[in-house]
């Protein structure tokens, strides 16, 4: 047998690979092609206290090894999470991690206050690095003083554990870690999506309504690679790793480099199966290498250098 | 229903001319409910450029042997890519997927209207209605003779009208200003084509107060909910094209 459990704090996770918010949904949109209790967490959609419609279409445009989103936070607020999805999403037998969003700092402390008391709910990732809100998200993702703001603001009202989702779209990434973490963020998960773009050479448009977007998928998984590693040798906290995770061994090079975990996110739209995948082949990888436990991999690239 | 993801066997590809053609796929003996209008995801396999799936149109079902096609227009890469598999070859598929077109009450009068590739999904509703009972109308639009596809196989289910852009065969035009909106009377029309015939359509039939649903073809990356890329704006919102959809009435959108 091989322990693959991680902790944040005291949040015992059976294994190190999540889900990434927006990629995953509520979870059930997966339940025909796995189990999803067998994940060590879900994080789910990213959540508003008011409902939001979201960018107008189109909101996606396919790129070499990658895709652009600028979905734009649709979701039905957090009434109708409380109500309907609350209830069952706690069903799995896994964490479920609440992603909060904001336009204003109030916002962010509102929800956090209202996941608070959401007891099934150990856990939120503080999102401050959206790229496709005109207000809030990556706002303060990419500011040094309003990323301490937010996190110290939703630390003081929220009992569970405080992950902050950090933005790539900043000069020095561990800048940012390091700041969350003095104002006691519990872990940091990166990286969110890199800004980019795409013209329609036919249509002579922007193909995003929004005319930027988010890149994710296995294009920007060198980009997060250095950054994970660059951020989990400079702090303390557990670091969550994203960037183009597809594969088993996409997952572990990010663990080698110092991730304690990490989330799956666009491969779950080419193979709804790939977390459960990447799961099982990080666990077959310790079993040939002989290892027992993750954590004597973790960072292993760290220590011999 | 359940959705599933498989590689499924392609048993046959047939190219029908220089853009379109049909790939057959074994379904294997425990093949899955199709219901008219649901579509699949297919992987693209082997090429950087083409990383998210392709939603093709379930074309057509057989139960007796366990097989489905799909019919697929050359339009990119991916597309492209995909008229490349050959017989044995297996295609990564996730099906079925999405909502389908209302089965009518048998007393009505039924057209339905393809333009282009929008006639994917029609060969396999036509069939439908009249394994239940009726027999609907069938009006196909196509930009010339040579691009005229699977004539034959919608002749066997019910009366076809064609249109064509240059009048080689059938009427000349688009389907919107086909003889048969004048000359008959039809309580539904089912349509999927370009969205400009499928807005006409929706005018056309909301002047009237004939049911009419279309089947839409936004881009999407997951197709089962997850992404929210592929989202049309109605009166309850933005929902979903893959989940709420592809199929909708036009009275829900804001044509």
């Amino acid at each position: 047998m091989v322990n693959l459990g991680f902790s944040i704090g005291d949040l015992h996770f059976k294994n190190p690979v999540l889900t990434a918010s927006g990629t995953f949904g509520y979870g059930s949109e997966f339940d025909d092609f796995i189990n999803v209790s067998r994940l060590g967490g879900i994080v789910l959609k990213g959540t508003t206290l008011e409902p939001r419609e979201g960018n107008l279409y189109p909101r996606m445009a396919e790129t070499p090894s990658g895709m652009l989103n600028a979905v734009g936070l649709q979701n039905k607020g957090i009434d109708y999470f409380e109500e309907h999805i609350y209830p069952r999403v706690i069903n799995y037998d896994t964490n479920v991690i609440v992603n909060i969003n904001g336009s204003y700092i109030e916002d962010y402390i509102a929800l956090a206050e209202r996941v608070n008391k959401l007891k099934k709910i150990r856990a939120i990732e503080l999102n401050i690095s959206c790229p496709n809100v005109k207000m809030g998200g990556m706002v303060f993702g990419t500011n040094l003083d309003s990323s301490r703001e937010v996190t110290r603001e939703v630390r003081s009202v929220y009992s569970g554990k405080l992950i902050v989702k950090l933005s790539p779209n900043v000069t020095n990434i561990v800048d940012f870690a390091r700041v969350v973490e003095e104002e006691g963020a519990d872990s940091v998960s990166l990286i969110n999506t890199l800004l980019g773009m795409s013209v329609d050479v036919a249509k002579m448009k922007p193909s995003l309504s929004t005319v930027t977007g988010g890149l994710s998928g296995p294009a920007i998984k060198p980009v997060a690679l250095r950054m994970v590693w660059q951020v989990a040798n400079a702090v303390k906290i557990p670091v969550i790793g994203i960037g183009g995770i597809m594969s088993a061994s996409d997952a572990l090079e990010f663990i080698l480099a110092g991730a304690s975990a990490i989330q799956v996110g666009t491969a779950s739209f080419i193979d709804p199966q790939s977390s459960v995948k990447i799961l099982e082949g990080i666990e077959s990888y310790l079993l040939l290498k002989g290892f027992s436990d993750i954590t004597e991999i973790t960072g292993f690239i760290n220590r011999t250098t | 229903m359940a959705k599933r993801i498989d590689d499924l066997k392609v048993i046959g590809n047939k190219r029908l001319n220089n853009d379109f053609f049909i790939l057959e796929l074994f379904a294997g003996t425990n093949i899955a409910d199709f219901k008219p209008g649901q579509f699949a995801q297919v992987r693209i396999d082997g090429s950087k450029e083409t990383f998210l799936r392709r939603p093709v149109s379930i074309h057509d079902v057989d139960y007796e042997n366990n097989t489905f096609k799909i019919l697929i227009q050359i339009v990119g890469k991916g597309t492209k890519m995909l008229s490349g598999l050959a017989e044995g070859d297996l295609l990564n598929i996730i099906y079925p997927l999405g909502n389908w077109f209302t089965l009518p009450e048998k007393t009505e009068k039924v057209l339905l209207v393809g333009g282009g590739c929008g006639i994917a999904p029609l060969l396999f509703l036509a069939r439908y209605f009249k394994f239940n009972g009726f027999i609907p109308d069938i009006l196909l639009g196509f930009r010339n003779n040579a691009r005229i596809i699977e004539f034959e196989e919608y002749s066997k289910i019910g009366n076809v009208f064609i249109t064509t852009e240059d009048g080689s065969v059938g009427e000349k035009g688009y389907v919107t200003s086909h003889s048969v909106f004048s000359t008959q009377k039809y309580d539904r029309i089912c349509c999927c084509g370009p969205e400009t015939m499928m807005k006409a359509l929706a005018a056309y039939s909301k002047n009237r107060n004939i049911i009419c649903e279309v089947s839409l073809e936004n881009l999407m990356a997951c197709g089962i909910g997850a992404c929210l890329c592929c989202i049309v704006d109605t009166v309850k919102g933005n929902i979903c094209t893959c989940t709420d959809g592809p199929v909708f009435n036009v009275n829900d959108l804001k044509w």
